[in-house]
């Protein structure tokens, strides 16, 4: 076998491919395709660090949900389902409400018959495919309901790994889905720790609860806010200090969901036991 | 119907929205990306390590990787819900996200090995363009392989001796810098799973690991399982014909070839299962040990909903039975089939107690989830993500393969040295 | 020949300008990182509008008010009052011109959201007078004795 490394010193004759030399050319080969890369626009560093908005926008939306207030009759579910055109029989949807039952022997029961779309119409715990449950027997310690919804979260970790950027967070704190652009893959569903997302059944998108977009950039109210007869869930702007939202959030008891995952959720409850999951 | 509905059966306390997602073909995709690692490992071996012994396993080894690497994105198109949008992965690819990483690894790991295999088969190109040049009327057929093999030469006709020992040089670089672009490949397999905070089973830094050492393991098995079959049928063949053509060995000698290389590649096969093994071993003990919240659904579904599946199919007769039939001394052919089976199988049930098992239990941790394979299709949905699209997908390898050894011829002509 | 070696690197690099090409034309030029930034931000812009421009279906109790006057009223005097009209008639998008009549949900299961009683200790829910609707009139619509708008009328 041919000793290569002396070719360098060697002279006359054709050029020899030197291990330096091959791996030179493969680096420049490298480095000059990686600058049609910068069409991919990442490289900017001000635009990769950039929280600009962060200090520049006068709007972060919040939400506040009151589980003292909270019957559980789902009217906040159904006109959800019919404002955001997510299929009325179809087994997901973009928010919910669950119950919590604590029983006198200790036990704790939970549920969300059909995310509660038709409200709570029996005393008996739903437990899927275990059929229901009555706990009639056991005497109730404590009980409430607990709404759900996006938590439009500062850090959301399904933006962070949606391989395409269909999912992204506005200036405004509301993370949104593009749905022309989303392949359908379900890393962001899967990421996500509130259990907020699905596939929508129609569109076969990613779809999630966006605080009624089309409507709180209007001045209007989201549905479930809207439809709510006894005030469980109100929407605020987090840059307000008038706003009446913000004044609960910073002077009243509230707790977030979760928070140990460091998403930094913005749906702030009032009320909120340790059993809640 | 939405999407999981259909395979999903939910107990007590589930949210709405949850279903099992990632089904079946989320299984087949780091499966497959696995057996192309591990494949490529094998073969590296030799080029890198130069070790000896399995220099007939390198070639083989490097096409079939190379045929996988073709099928491995099969699964995530069955899956995608938009499966022609998953070009953009390659258009707007958000980094951030492992599944990002794909295009890059995937391009660059499919350039080496493609490359690699140039450089292997540069001189069976040449001569053959040069063979069909020559001849004067030919067939439909034998132009179009003309057109295939004049355009896979590159435009490179010297075959001369010191052509062939730059090419060696760089099969050899190549054959390096795959080893941790490899390992990339199927370690950002593990990452997708090991980076979701939110699922309670999957993360653990420990996920990539564990992937990339049972990706080698089950590399080297199915190569070992493809290479016996192969060679059964140049024995079949040299029996055969052995009159007719010479350069088809005898039968004695095929044999003594194949136990040997079957004895050479299952001591690093052995390496690597016990190195996987280990690693799971330890995510369970710890888990089991510093008991965090989460601790008490993981538990019910390991140790008693899922503990066949687990312990019984994965641990006992995917990892333990077949460590015994290879540590058992006098290695025989069919010991090393049933082996490599039995690790196949292993390494299988660990991807599906991954995946399947991360979505056993709700995000409450108060409740499950159940899932049904669909067995017969009714429709597309239930066939692509049902028993007919992971058969479908773990039979096209095979296919592929026999497809462009026509191409790559897997054994030399003159083995003379 | 010098550098056969670097032929499939050429090759590479040809198949990576290809997909850059193809990026000119695929990708729509708003599509860049915006205010949030790579990680959070990296989306098409459009996208935004888009999603403002939904239709808004439920109008609110006051969209109601100027030509449902009576209605809106009498229900203003009763415990009916936090109820939203929508809640019952459905969302008004453009009424009366689209749809021209909204429909009136007369379910038991309706009324059975707040008025199957829940005695939970801590949740307002245990405040709402109920019914058993195995036992209370199990037959008939609950309206054919409560009018919806003044629940009690008649029935004291």
């Amino acid at each position: 076998m041919l000793d290569l490394s002396q070719s360098a010193q060697s002279d006359g004759g054709p050029e020899m491919i030197t291990r330096r030399n091959f791996l030179k050319n493969t680096a420049l080969g490298i480095a000059g395709a990686a600058l049609p890369l910068a069409a991919l626009e990442i490289v900017d560093p001000k635009k990769l660090f950039a929280q600009v908005a962060a200090e520049t926008t006068s709007v972060r939306w919040v939400f506040l949900v009151d589980t003292y207030k909270c019957v559980g009759c789902g009217l906040c579910v159904k006109a959800c389902k019919l404002e955001n055109e997510v299929p009325y029989d179809a087994n997901v949807t973009r928010t919910w409400v669950e119950r919590y039952v604590l029983t006198k022997k200790g036990k704790m029961y939970a549920d969300t018959p059909k995310g509660a779309r038709d409200g709570f119409t029996t005393a008996k715990i739903d437990l899927g495919a275990d059929g229901l449950k009555d706990i009639s027997g056991e005497g109730i310690e404590k009980a409430f309901f607990v709404p759900k919804l996006c938590n439009q979260c500062e850090n959301p970790p399904c933006v962070q790994v949606c391989p395409v950027g269909a999912t992204y967070q506005a200036a405004d704190g509301v993370v949104l889905v593009d749905r022309t652009w989303c392949i359908g893959c379900g890393y962001c569903i899967m990421g996500c720790p509130y259990g907020v997302r699905f596939f929508h059944p129609v569109y076969h998108t990613a779809e999630k609860c966006n605080f009624c977009y089309h409507r709180i950039t209007k001045g209007l109210k989201p549905a479930c806010v809207q439809a709510c007869p006894f005030g469980a869930r109100q929407l605020g702007n987090i840059k307000d200090p008038n706003d009446p939202v913000t004044q609960v959030i910073r002077t009243q008891r509230v707790g977030v969901l979760k928070s140990e995952f460091g998403t930094k959720p913005q749906v702030y409850y009032i009320g909120l036991d340790e059993e809640v999951r | 119907m939405v999407h999981g509905e259909l395979w999903t059966i939910k107990e007590l306390f589930v949210t709405p929205n949850e279903y099992i997602y990632w089904s079946i073909q989320i299984v087949m995709y780091p499966f497959m990306t696995g057996l192309v690692a591990g494949a490529f490992v094998l073969s590296s071996l030799y080029h890198v390590f130069g070790i000896q012994k399995l220099k007939e396993m390198a070639r083989f080894a490097l096409v079939f990787s190379f045929a996988l690497l073709f099928i491995a994105p099969l699964p995530i198109m069955l899956h995608l819900q938009f499966p022609f949008r998953g070009v953009m992965i390659f258009m707007t690819p958000h980094f951030t996200s492992a599944i990002a990483a794909f295009g890059i690894v995937f391009f660059g790991y499919g350039a080496i090995v493609a490359s690699e295999l140039w450089f292997l088969y540069r001189k069976h190109f040449v001569e053959t363009a040069l063979r069909l040049r020559e001849k004067q009327d030919k067939t439909l057929v034998e132009w179009f392989w003309y057109v295939v093999f004049c355009s896979l030469t590159l435009g490179v006709y010297d075959i001369s001796e010191e052509s062939l020992h730059k090419d060696e040089k760089a099969i050899k670089f190549l054959a390096g810098l795959g080893i941790p672009v490899a390992c990339f490949l199927h370690g950002y397999a593990g990452f997708i799973f090991g980076s979701v905070k939110a699922n309670a089973l999957w993360m653990t830094p420990l996920m990539p690991v564990i992937f990339i050492m049972s990706a080698i393991v089950s590399g080297i098995a199915l190569c070992m399982l493809t290479y016996i079959l192969t060679m059964e049928i140049r024995k079949l063949l040299a029996a055969r014909k052995r009159a007719s053509h010479a350069r088809y060995r005898s039968q004695e000698e095929l044999k003594s070839v194949e136990i040997s290389v079957m004895q050479m590649t299952s001591k690093y096969l052995l390496a690597f299962m016990v190195a996987a093994i280990s690693l799971e071993l330890l995510d369970i003990i710890f888990r089991g040990y510093t008991a965090v919240k989460s601790w008490d659904i993981l538990r019910s579904v390991i140790y008693e909903r899922d503990f066949a599946d687990i312990f019984i199919m994965q641990y006992g007769i995917g990892n333990l039975l077949p460590l015994i039939l290879f540590l058992l001394p006098g290695l025989t052919i069919r010991r090393a089939i049933l082996g490599s089976v039995l690790v196949l199988f292993g390494v299988f049930m660990m991807r599906w107690n991954v995946v399947i098992g991360g979505q056993a239990f709700s995000l409450t941790f108060a409740g499950y989830m159940h899932y049904h394979l669909p067995i017969i299709p009714h429709d597309w949905e239930t066939f692509k993500e049902g028993l007919g699209g992971a058969l479908s997908i773990f039979i096209m390898p095979f296919v592929l393969f026999w497809v462009i050894s026509h191409i790559f011829p897997l054994f030399e002509q003159e083995e003379a040295h | 020949m010098k550098n056969h070696v670097l032929r499939p690197l050429f090759a590479v690099i040809g198949i990576v300008i290809l997909i850059l090409l193809a990026r000119m034309v695929l990708v729509p030029k708003d599509f860049g990182v915006h205010e949030r930034g790579y990680m959070y931000g990296w989306h098409r812009r459009g996208n935004e509008e888009d999603w403002k421009k939904i239709k808004v279906k439920y109008q609110g109790k006051e969209y109601c008010k100027d030509c449902h006057t009576g209605k809106y009223d009498s229900i203003n005097k009763t415990p009916h009052r936090s109820i939203q009209c929508e809640n019952c008639h459905g969302p008004a998008i453009e009424h009366p011109s689209d749809p021209p009549k909204l429909m009136i949900d007369k379910s038991r299961a309706q009324c059975l959201r707040c008025h199957f009683p829940l005695p939970y200790p801590s949740s307002g829910r245990s405040k709402i007078k109920g019914i058993d609707p195995d036992k209370h009139n199990p037959d008939i619509e609950c309206s054919t004795c409560h009018n919806p708008h003044n629940p009690m009328e008649g029935l004291r």
